[in-house]
């Protein structure tokens, strides 16, 4: 309860000053006690352990396959690509892509053949089908945005390049995720 | 409120608005300009009290709804999940759990409010009436809720009130089937349980609304009973009735913020916390404390039919109130019979609950038969004859010279406080003895360094406890709410992630099936959970001469034993609530070679001092010298049981420090804010009187 007059308003009294602390108080309270009931909203402690690092035997992926993994809830593709797969990806000009970013930068360098990416359309995360479109790569059922061999967005509504997940070879045959 | 306001806003959007929706004419009118009789006391606080509780578990319980699991097999795990995993999910179910038992506090307050004042008198029938129906609804509300943790309590709580049901004749059975969606309590009713449970607040809400409004059509009643007749009688709801009701609401806030942060487990049942059992109901089977009193009147009725009907009356007789008190005084301080007669009924009501909460033998169930006719005699024949015989003290001639006369003599204020605080001296006074003559051997009480309002567990006893569990009790009990993980959280045994890790590399986790659709080993991770020492129910039974070696994860809550009346009353002020740990640690040193002579053990048990009935299917467990410490800690049966039940509390209570913590802050606030509007409150009053 603030209540000025016009004549406190020039001269601050006590009862407002009174006033003001105990508005404040309550402002600063109902905020903190805010805290908690937004908070209770974000991923709980198993969820996030649940998040942990996966690994992936990759043997039984032979060229020209892919498999799907889930990690975190997201599906995760990785796919065995066959030299011509890699050769389209590396030879279009990286400045004529909408999203500018070259194969190298999104494979493992020594395992250019492994392509790790996270497979939710960057227009509005529908799942994108491997080996269809017009580049060898993915095609988006949902609104028709197509990706290269290398998950680079080349046509439709997709703003950015399928992202990569963050992953390191632990050896030749296995990877791990997260 | 009748007729349309003469509120005109100023600001051009809020006109543009009031002339299509008068919301803000409405508002000032019901919220602002409202007149409020200037005398109200803060007993009178109550009602915007039980507002914000209602707001209050409204929204707790949508909160816990979005992660609670309402199935059979998943609802009991989910409410643990909730209080270990979910940020500030202890918070959430703890203000939900104690907030119920506020809320009721609260009614019971506000409804004697009502009682002692004649606040059901003519013109507030209806406003009374509108009253009794949020109480009923309340209480199915209440019912329906406590049936979701799907604890012991929970399912043999529900089972024993929906065959309340089974003593209408004729369709008594069909209608607890129906009720169940089955052939006894189980996932159907839970599942409706909840739905239910999450559709009567906002029913509830629905009826606020028109008890409000009933509310503003007849005006607020006052403690004088007679209606404000001038100007100088009122004073505008805002802001003194605001200031005063946020005032006496921040007062309830400490009280209730004692039991979020402190107390929490205060008035729940230990019972709860063990996972429903269709197959056992526990020894000692009692409602919420807010039961109590109609409960203590269906048991002492020796008929099925006749105790469900005296118990539904008692609730029922209330919304009568208004024809069977036809004296014309309202407020009993101008009744002195009246006003004694009320003060023996809240003795009469506060005595069936407590014998609500008693065994039903002897002589509790006489007491209880004379109680409840004295509880039905109150509506029946003392207020009907006292309207008729009683000569009432004058009234004032109004609110205004009631207050002014009151400022000359600064007589008594609340002479009905220190009457009621007399009553309940008496009370424990008297029951002491009782108690005290009841008392066997309690297990002793330790000294525990998680106890009071600043304890923390020690860290050393944590990491000890869990080597004792690991090598000793890990052989037959599982610790399956608790995940490897949890050894590096804050406020536990202080493990680094890494460390954790390690520790669950050492366990082999089942894990499948894999792509021949087989099961496998693997090492543990942190995200695992303490594996069970057998694959499922049956087989721990066969391997432990028919017993069942209870999961440990939450076994200082689960178990408990009786304080006695007069203890238990000074437990809420010590914060006594170690209870469970005490048990814990006494079983695991109670064992004794021989029984005392006359004691009998059947074979395959053994004599354990503190376990009720002696005999325990769990051999001794500990020995001397069994488990050896890092830490130079002394090798005794009394070292490994401190520790493990130090253990144990931390995996019953893991947010324990969190709570305690943040129950600091709380408490700190709230007195700073609570002195801030106790001066506001006095300076917007200087003028009023």
């Amino acid at each position: 309860m603030i209540v000025t007059t016009e004549y406190s308003a020039e001269h601050p009294t006590r009862r407002d000053f009174l006033f003001v602390a105990t508005g404040c108080a309550a402002a600063v309270g109902g905020v903190a006690t805010l805290w908690p009931f937004v908070s209770q909203m974000n991923p709980d402690a198993s969820t996030i352990a649940a998040g942990a690092p996966i690994e992936v035997d990759l043997k039984p992926i032979a060229e020209g396959q892919d498999i799907k993994v889930f990690w975190r809830g997201k599906p995760i593709y990785i796919m065995n690509r066959t030299k011509k797969q890699i050769d389209e990806a590396r030879s279009v000009p990286v400045s004529s892509l909408p999203d500018p970013e070259s194969d190298q930068a999104r494979v493992k360098e020594g395992h250019d053949q492994w392509l790790v990416v996270i497979g939710i359309c960057t227009h509005l995360g529908c799942i994108p089908i491997a080996y269809e479109g017009n580049y060898d790569g993915f095609f988006c059922p949902c609104h028709g945005s197509q990706y290269d061999s290398s998950g680079r967005i080349r046509q439709g509504p997709a703003p950015a390049n399928l992202a990569v997940p963050p992953y390191q070879f632990v050896s030749d045959s296995k990877i791990q995720i997260g | 409120m009748s007729g349309p306001s003469d509120y005109q806003p100023t600001n051009p959007v809020m006109k543009w608005i009031e002339r299509r929706l008068p919301i803000f004419g409405l508002v000032h009118s019901s919220f602002v300009a409202y007149p409020t009789p200037r005398n109200l006391n803060y007993w009178w606080t109550f009602g915007a009290i039980l507002s914000l509780m209602l707001g209050v578990q409204v929204l707790t319980g949508v909160i816990l709804a979005m992660h609670f699991t309402p199935n059979a097999d998943l609802a009991f795990k989910s409410v643990e999940q909730i209080m270990r995993d979910v940020n500030y999910g202890w918070l959430m179910r703890y203000m939900h759990a104690s907030g119920a038992s506020m809320f009721f506090l609260a009614v019971y307050i506000h409804m004697f409010r009502g009682l002692y004042y004649g606040s059901y008198k003519e013109p507030r029938e209806i406003l009374w009436i509108l009253g009794v129906i949020i109480y009923l609804l309340m209480m199915a509300t209440g019912f329906l809720g406590y049936a979701l943790p799907w604890g012991q309590m929970s399912f043999w709580g529900a089972t024993v009130i929906t065959n309340l049901f089974s003593a209408i004749p004729y369709f008594g059975e069909s209608i607890v089937t129906l009720l169940w969606g089955g052939y006894s309590v189980g996932n159907p009713t839970l599942n409706r349980f909840f739905s239910l449970h999450y559709l009567l607040p906002f029913v509830i809400a629905g009826v606020v609304v028109l008890h409000v409004w009933a509310l503003h059509v007849a005006g607020q009643n006052n403690p004088t009973g007679v209606e404000p007749k001038t100007e100088k009688d009122t004073v505008p709801f805002t802001p003194h009735a605001t200031i005063k009701d946020l005032f006496g609401t921040c007062c309830f806030l400490l009280l209730f913020a004692w039991f979020i942060f402190y107390m929490p487990n205060y008035l729940m049942e230990a019972d709860n916390y063990i996972p429903a059992n269709p197959g056992v109901t526990p020894a000692h089977i009692v409602p919420e404390w807010y039961y109590l009193p109609f409960y203590a009147m269906l048991r002492s009725i020796p008929n099925k039919l006749a105790g469900v009907v005296v118990m539904f009356s008692a609730i029922l007789i209330l919304a009568f109130l208004p024809w069977l008190d036809t004296a014309k005084t309202r407020s009993s301080r101008y009744r002195p019979l009246a006003k004694q007669f009320f003060w023996i009924f809240v003795v009469v009501g506060v005595l069936l609950g407590y014998l609500g909460a008693q065994p039903p033998e002897g002589i509790y169930v006489i007491a209880g038969r004379i109680l409840t006719f004295c509880y039905f005699a109150y509506f029946l024949i003392v207020l009907p004859l006292l309207s008729r015989i009683e000569k009432p003290r004058p009234v004032p001639n109004s609110i205004a010279e009631d207050v002014l006369a009151k400022t000359g003599s600064k007589s008594t204020p609340m002479v009905s406080t220190v009457i009621a605080l007399v009553v309940a001296g008496g009370l424990f006074a008297g029951s002491a003895q009782n108690a005290r003559a009841e008392e066997q051997d309690a297990p002793p009480s330790q000294k525990w360094s998680f106890s009071g309002p600043f304890g923390s567990y020690d860290r050393g006893a944590l990491q000890r406890g869990l080597k004792v569990y690991k090598e000793v009790c890990s052989a037959c009990h599982g610790l399956s709410y608790i995940a490897f993980r949890n050894l590096a959280d804050p406020g536990g045994p202080g493990y680094s992630p890494a460390q954790a890790a390690a520790f669950a590399s050492e366990y082999k986790i089942k894990d499948g099936p894999n792509d021949q659709g087989e099961m496998f080993e693997r090492p543990g991770r942190p995200a695992d959970y303490f594996p069970s020492p057998f694959p499922n129910e049956p087989a721990a039974r066969v391997a432990n001469g028919g017993a069942l070696p209870p999961d440990l994860s939450l076994i200082t809550k689960a178990r408990s034993y009786e304080r006695g009346f007069p203890k238990f009353i000074f437990d809420f002020f010590t914060q006594f609530q170690e209870q469970g740990p005490n048990y814990v640690d006494a079983i695991l040193q109670g064992f004794e070679d021989k029984p005392p002579a006359g004691v009998t053990i059947p074979d395959g048990s053994y004599y354990n001092k503190y376990f009720p009935g002696h005999a325990i299917k769990m051999p001794k467990p500990l020995n001397d010298g069994q488990v050896t410490f890092d830490d130079g800690s002394p090798a005794t049966v009394a070292q490994y049981a401190k520790d493990v039940t130090t253990f144990l509390m931390w995996t019953a209570e893991p947010h324990m420090e969190a709570r305690k913590q943040l129950g600091l802050q709380v408490f700190v606030f709230l007195i700073v804010f609570t002195g801030l509007m106790y001066f506001t409150k006095k300076k917007v009053w200087a003028e009023a009187h």
